[in-house]
């Protein structure tokens, strides 16, 4: 009697197997797909601008990367100022932004006090959390004006005469401009650049710190000579990181950089990014060239800072070990 | 003439006064915004803020109703499209990603997602969507929201589900679970907080996003919770009210200004004061 009953349940249990083999494969191949998404919007957005952009593209060549004009009326159109605008103001952002996110890194791991950190730490990881509008209207209705009367003015005077760099500094100080632009891009990257080189620098074992500080040496020797050489392949991954947010940065660039489609010698004269001219002329392009012109900016910057993210996250990667950030 | 050791502690101190100075310009850099943020918001706020919608150019008073229920729909539909879509693919990198090369492709891709510029986006959606549905409309703004919020998502989600000791998965295979019983009902429910605080922090990213909206939700003066219509929003409002002449406009921007900047740092600070504990970090 007990035979069949052992063989049903036999069968039962292969079938349940089986059920279950389904139901895995199945959530398998589901989870795969919606992670394809993240694939397909990329490769999409690639595309897609590449397929708007079509007309640009053909009748301009690669010559749209070189060629100073912009004009509607025309139909002429080449993107330099905006690249100009842009690679500028990212540049500038970040020279402001290295040293600072470097002394913040550095307090917050070595000498801040340990129930300073977290409160700390944590403030500036709010700057990163305050929307880039915000940026806008603080920079345009109150860091500007301060900027225009009581810095530009004082630079002018003291870097105005210096040969070579002086004609960075000349033009009437009207506060908007490239300079100004770079400023505020700076304090929106610090967050950035400072996370990634406090997490990289908290990774150098405490032996290596230990030994260095039992033979001897002082904070900063300590950081000079063992923290950066340990972690500079992150803290360089942080940097692309600060510098392909800068670069694509929209709403904070397009408030105070002034908007005027041209290329000027001078930091403290208005200019253009990519970002900033596709938000300004975009809602209202004619269409056909004008608006191809635009996706071809659009694919331009996308270009651009994917590959300098996809640089800095490389070796963010290779500096923290396979867990990334 | 100053020995060596002299020297040496001198440098430390300008290297250490210098980092400090640093930690200060930071600090003043977020106190001074906040401090903006709040004295002009705050003498913004009214009742009518909420009740009545954004004015005409040249009209007085206004409010920015129209503009808060936009916004809030079309967070809502950008957060619905993007959970799933999130917690799955996050799930996924977890479960299935360590070694497959597809996975580690896939979140390679996420984290340069993360901070691709999200006006890019917005091109890419108004090519997809707007050009091709023949119009601007909310939902064409909650799906380039939505794109920007998966890669949080799915980043956190995988952090997360990577914290679910190994035991747990092994026991719960020991009595005979499949693995997706394993992944939805043992692991998923074992991090469901921190998945809630990723998908937070991805509806606190996407709050104050404007430039993918400019060109995809656009704008209404008027109110609407027809999703098909352009649709009124915060960021764009306040993109648009800034940089106009009249006084009353500038100051529903700094209204609206305030509200989002409320919102995202609420969530971003009781985030971390729940997670305090739970997550090292």
């Amino acid at each position: 009697m007990s035979e069949p009953s052992v063989t049903a349940g036999i069968d039962l249990h292969a079938r349940q197997v089986r059920k279950f083999r389904l139901q895995d494969l199945l959530f398998h191949r589901t989870t795969q797909l919606f992670a394809f998404v993240v694939l397909a919007a990329l490769v999409g957005i690639l595309v897609s601008l590449t397929i708007e952009a079509w007309p640009s593209l053909k009748e301009f060549g690669p010559a749209f990367l070189w060629t100073n004009i912009w004009s509607v009326p025309d139909d002429k159109f080449g993107a330099l100022a905006a690249i100009y605008g842009t690679v500028v103001t990212s540049v500038l952002a970040l020279l402001i932004a290295v040293p600072i996110s470097f002394g913040i890194a550095l307090f917050l791991t070595e000498t801040c006090p340990v129930w300073l950190r977290r409160p700390l730490g944590t403030a500036i990881e709010l700057l990163a959390g305050i929307p880039s509008i915000v940026y806008g209207i603080w920079g345009l209705f109150v860091f500007v004006p301060l900027f225009a009367e009581y810095i530009q003015p004082h630079l002018q005077d003291l870097l105005g005469h210096v040969p070579v760099i002086g004609g960075w500094f000349s033009g009437p100080p009207i506060g908007v401009g490239i300079f100004a632009a770079s400023i505020v891009l700076s304090l929106m990257v610090i967050p950035f650049i400072a996370s990634v080189m406090r997490d990289v620098f908290e990774t150098v074992p405490d032996v290596l710190r230990e030994s260095a500080y039992a033979v001897g040496c002082t904070t900063w020797e300590v950081v000079r000579n063992i923290v950066l050489p340990y972690t500079r392949v992150g803290v360089i991954g942080g940097i692309m990181l600060g510098l392909g947010r800068a670069l694509g940065e929209t709403m904070a660039v397009t408030f105070v950089i002034g908007n005027a489609n041209r290329i000027n010698g001078s930091l403290f004269a208005p200019g253009t990014s990519i970002a900033s001219t596709l938000a300004n002329e975009f809602g209202e392009a004619d269409p056909g060239l004008h608006i191809a012109s635009l996706f071809e900016l659009g694919l331009v910057l996308f270009i651009l800072t994917f590959i300098v993210l996809a640089i800095s996250r490389w070796l963010i990667s290779r500096s923290m070990g396979s867990e990334g950030l | 003439m100053m020995s060596l050791y002299t020297r040496r502690v001198w440098i430390n101190r300008i290297g250490i006064a210098l980092s400090m100075v640093a930690m200060s310009l930071g600090l003043i850099g977020l106190l001074w915004i906040l401090w903006t943020l709040f004295s002009r918001g705050f003498a913004a706020l009214s009742w009518d803020l909420f009740t009545q919608d954004t004015p005409a150019p040249g009209s007085e008073g206004g409010g920015l109703r129209n503009a808060i229920v936009g916004s809030g729909l079309i967070l809502f539909f950008s957060m619905l499209i993007s959970t799933p879509i999130g917690i799955l693919a996050g799930i996924y990198l977890a479960e299935y990603g360590r070694i497959s090369r597809f996975a580690s492709f896939t979140r390679f891709m996420t984290d340069i997602m993360l901070s691709a510029p999200s006006i890019v986006i917005g091109l890419f959606v108004y090519a997809l969507f707007v050009a091709t549905t023949g119009g601007f409309s909310g939902w064409a703004g909650s799906l380039a929201l939505a794109l920007i919020a998966i890669p949080v998502v799915v980043r956190t989600t995988e952090n997360m589900l990577k914290l679910v000791p190994t035991s747990l998965r092994e026991a719960a295979f020991a009595v005979g679970a499949p693995r997706w019983q394993v992944s939805l009902k043992v692991t998923l429910r074992a991090v469901k907080s921190g998945v809630v605080t990723g998908v937070l922090l991805a509806m606190a990213r996407i709050t104050g996003e404007t430039a993918p909206l400019l060109f995809t939700a656009l704008n209404n003066q008027f109110f609407s919770t027809n999703m098909a219509e352009p649709m009124g929003n915060l960021p764009v409002v306040i993109y648009q009210f800034a940089l106009s002449p009249y006084d009353n406009w500038v100051n529903l921007a700094w209204g609206g200004a305030l509200l989002i900047a409320i919102l995202v740092l609420a969530v971003n600070i009781g985030v971390r004061v729940i997670f305090r504990n739970k997550v090292k970090r």
